[in-house]
């Protein structure tokens, strides 16, 4: 199950804040009737549709997931957390529709009427992300239903949807999907303006998604911020493995990188004092260690934890500086920076948000552990007794890298057919409208 | 009527949304397979592709719906049915993965290989999801599914008369939900020759349909006496509506008659649906967990039927819109059959 969220994860970024991107992109185009524009935002929704529909495939297995693998946590708690899952199908079964609408109403609905069609895409996606990351939040902080062992009793819905994790996790997601999106669509035109295509249309497939990307990053690390600080509350245990604190003690160092051993952290770069003043703005801060709970209710990995933590950290504070270079550049020369090493930064850039993302969600996962349900249900306990799980898990496997490559294909082959044929029939995305007439098929030019 | 007969209303309405809707786009994955990859097959692969194109994903949605429903009212049987029979629930699963990828890639493969590939999964999953499904669904409807963390047998349980032939009636559904349908497109397009190939296939889907629905009861008398007896009973009525349902499709196909086909085919699946529903009343897991007993506390119950109502009042009227603007083909698939001269 790890592994398919870690793949659902990208693709339901993606299926968040893709849409977005393309309206963007669409309005722009209907506005200032820009046909780059609008050439962008109709590709942008064809690869939008493939994604979405393999997210809507992995999701569908997801749900599959919670019975075939954790039987035993969906029957204890499925009454807990199951109305958040209802409450999202609203909301993808809306998103569907719309994405449907949006997709094969380019020729046929009238301009405007066809972007507003696509409106609720994007806010269906946020509605979406916040269901979904809420029931990891209610994982993280359980509230909202008794007794607190045995089969569940008594259940408050509203307590379990807004749960104590809930206002800083669901943002940290929802920015996150933002940002990765960004990034991996700047990053593709990026390698196109790299290989020497540097008109006007690869220039603005860069400059949308990096705008939005670069206003979100900022935002996401005091978010992330936050976060940890609200860990170091919520879940102590969770904050002392990512950060390698052994023994709970005031004026706690700060390590980045390094490698963690029950005497402290071998290797790592230390600033004295720096991991209690981050927790409490003060020196003096205590930190609570890995030793105030038994060594059976501690994360396992300790190392891989750390290094996410601070991988992620580090990706975001470099994606802040290329977020900086590009929007210095912009005030002072009304255009993105004219040397490779800024395209050569955004290239990498989609894949290092990626690693971020998969990082972060390493912690916030790994760093629960032992425990599927924050100290009232461990993963062991929640597993299925049927034999040949692992039989499952390895196809599953097989079959989500077999679909990872071919997703990379498709969108490839999808791209060069665009660069093959510079501007086909069905690429004018809407037609002429002569004496504004609304809905006239295109392919006239 | 308790909450907890209420949900259980709710997810039976999830489970008929999903027949119609995800059966009738499975069986036209399975005319797609039948229809070969060759030229021959051209014409119905892409008025098939064009039916589906617009509609798929909103189709399977329900199925998400329905595993929610269960889980989230009712958690026990949820989970005694996915670990008892997580073969057949991994097998569909990864019918699903196939056929999701194999749609979502066949239309922007260009190489012919490609292409053909994508369509042959496609196919083939539309085919095996269904019986897969149709397997777990005996399994529970003859009590094959104790309650408890993997408790029942995981083999015999779904390989056993009564899944079989509930399998092959899904599949035989499909086909013959979508050859119906699929009769109405190819009018809609103009395509009489496509009218004609799928009303043969839907007079052949319902005939199959109904012997198999025949034997069915045979073995139900054998192998699951509860459900019988029931069915037999309370059940009677749903049953001889959707016998004469069935018996009007085929009429309506042999004159030929352009309405009310649609309504009767779904007619003649939504009641056998409802008399399994009211012959398996009061029960979850027929003879092992009652509705009542299995049901999720109140408050839980509750915000589920108004989540539900919310969805009435904002998603039925967004299908709507979806398939009124697709039968007024102002959103379409690029490449529909060209109608015949």
């Amino acid at each position: 199950m790890a592994f398919t969220l870690g793949f659902h994860i990208v693709l339901a970024s993606l299926g968040v804040a893709f849409p977005a991107m393309m309206l963007i992109a669409n309005y722009r185009g209907l506005r200032r009737a820009d046909p780059d524009a609008l050439l962008l935002a109709q590709r942008w929704s064809k690869v939008a549709a493939v994604t979405f529909a393999v997210g809507a495939v992995t999701g569908t297995v997801l749900s599959f997931e919670f019975g075939l693998l954790w039987p035993a946590f969906t029957s204890r708690f499925g009454d807990v957390f199951g109305v958040l899952f209802a409450i999202e199908g609203i909301f993808f079964f809306l998103e569907a529709i719309f994405f449907a609408i949006y997709i094969y109403g380019w020729k046929r609905l009238s301009p405007w009427a066809h972007f507003w069609t696509g409106v609720p895409i994007a806010v269906t996606g946020l509605g979406g992300a916040f269901s979904v990351v809420a029931v990891n939040s209610w994982m993280n902080q359980p509230q909202g239903f008794t007794p607190s062992s045995g089969d569940v009793t008594k259940v408050e819905p509203l307590k379990v949807i807004f749960n104590r994790a809930v206002p800083y996790e669901v943002p940290h997601m929802i920015l996150a999907a933002y940002l990765v999106t960004g990034f991996l669509i700047a990053s593709v035109y990026a390698v196109g303006m790299l290989r020497g295509r540097r008109d006007r249309y690869h220039r603005l497939g860069l400059l949308i998604p990096l705008t939005v990307a670069a206003i979100v990053t900022p935002i996401q690390f005091a978010v992330g911020d936050t976060a940890a600080r609200s860990i170091a509350d919520d879940q102590p245990v969770k904050f002392a493995a990512m950060e390698c604190v052994q023994k709970t003690a005031t004026h706690v160092t700060e390590y980045l990188g390094g490698r963690c051993t029950s005497s402290g952290v071998k290797g790592g770069i230390g600033i004295p004092g720096f991991d209690s003043f981050l927790v409490g703005w003060s020196t003096d801060t205590q930190v609570t260690g890995l030793d105030s709970v038994a060594p059976d209710d501690r994360p396992p990995a300790n190392t891989m934890l750390h290094l996410s933590f601070d991988a992620m950290v580090g990706i975001c504070t470099a994606l802040i500086g290329l977020g900086l270079w590009l929007g210095i550049a912009w005030w002072r020369k009304r255009d993105i920076p004219q040397t490779k090493w800024f395209l050569r930064a955004t290239a990498v850039s989609g894949v290092a948000a990626v690693v971020a993302l998969e990082c972060g969600w390493i912690v916030t996962e790994v760093g629960r552990q032992p425990w599927i349900v924050y100290e009232f249900m461990r993963t062991e306990d929640a597993v299925t007794q049927a034999s040949g799980v692992w039989v499952t898990f390895s196809v599953v496997m097989a079959l989500y890298t077999v679909l990872g490559a071919a997703l990379v294909v498709t969108l490839r082959v999808m791209a060069r057919r665009w660069r093959e044929v510079e501007v086909e029939e069905d690429d004018v995305p809407y037609g002429p409208r002569p004496g504004g007439s609304p809905t006239v098929v295109s392919g006239a030019q | 009527m308790s909450s907890a007969d209420a949900s259980a209303g709710v997810l039976w309405v999830g489970v008929t949304f999903y027949a119609v809707f995800g059966g009738a786009d499975f069986g036209g994955g399975f005319w797609a397979l039948v229809a070969g990859g060759g030229e021959a097959g051209r014409r119905p692969r892409d008025l098939i592709d064009a039916a589906i194109g617009t509609v798929w994903e909103a189709n399977h949605v329900w199925l998400i719906f329905v595993l929610v429903v269960l889980w989230t009212a009712f958690p026990t049987a949820f989970g005694s049915i996915f670990s008892t029979l997580f073969i057949p629930l991994s097998l569909a699963a990864l019918g699903i993965v196939l056929r999701g990828s194999g749609f979502a890639f066949h239309a922007t493969a260009r190489r012919l290989a490609g292409r053909q590939l994508a369509q042959r999964l496609f196919g083939v999953s539309s085919l095996l999801t269904p019986f897969f499904m149709g397997t777990v669904v005996g399994a529970v409807a003859s009590g094959r599914v104790p309650v408890g963390n993997a408790k029942g047998d995981p083999v015999s349980s779904w390989l056993n008369p009564v899944s079989l032939l509930v399998g092959a009636l899904f599949v035989a559904t499909c086909a013959y939900l979508a050859a119906v349908f699929l009769v109405s497109e190819a009018r809609r397009a103009g395509a009489a020759d496509l009218e004609r190939y799928f009303t043969v296939r839907a007079l052949g889907a319902a005939v199959v349909a109904g012997v198999v629905g025949v034997a069915g009861i045979v073995v139900l008398h054998s192998d699951a006496r509860y459900l019988y007896d029931r069915l037999t009973h309370e059940g009677l009525p749903l049953v001889i509506i959707s016998v004469l349902c069935g018996a009007g499709v085929l009429v309506a196909l042999r004159r030929r008659a352009t309405r009310g086909v649609r309504p009767l085919a779904v007619g003649a699946v939504v009641a056998v649906l409802w008399g399994w529903g009211v012959a398996q009343y009061p029960y979850l897991l027929p003879e092992k967990l009652k509705i009542a007993d299995g049901a999720a506390p109140s408050a839980t119950l509750t915000a589920l039927l108004i989540v539900f109502g919310v969805a009435v009042v904002l998603v039925l009227p967004s299908i709507a819109l979806l398939f009124t603007l697709g039968q007024r083909s102002l959103i379409e698939e690029t490449k529909r059959p060209k109608p015949t001269q």
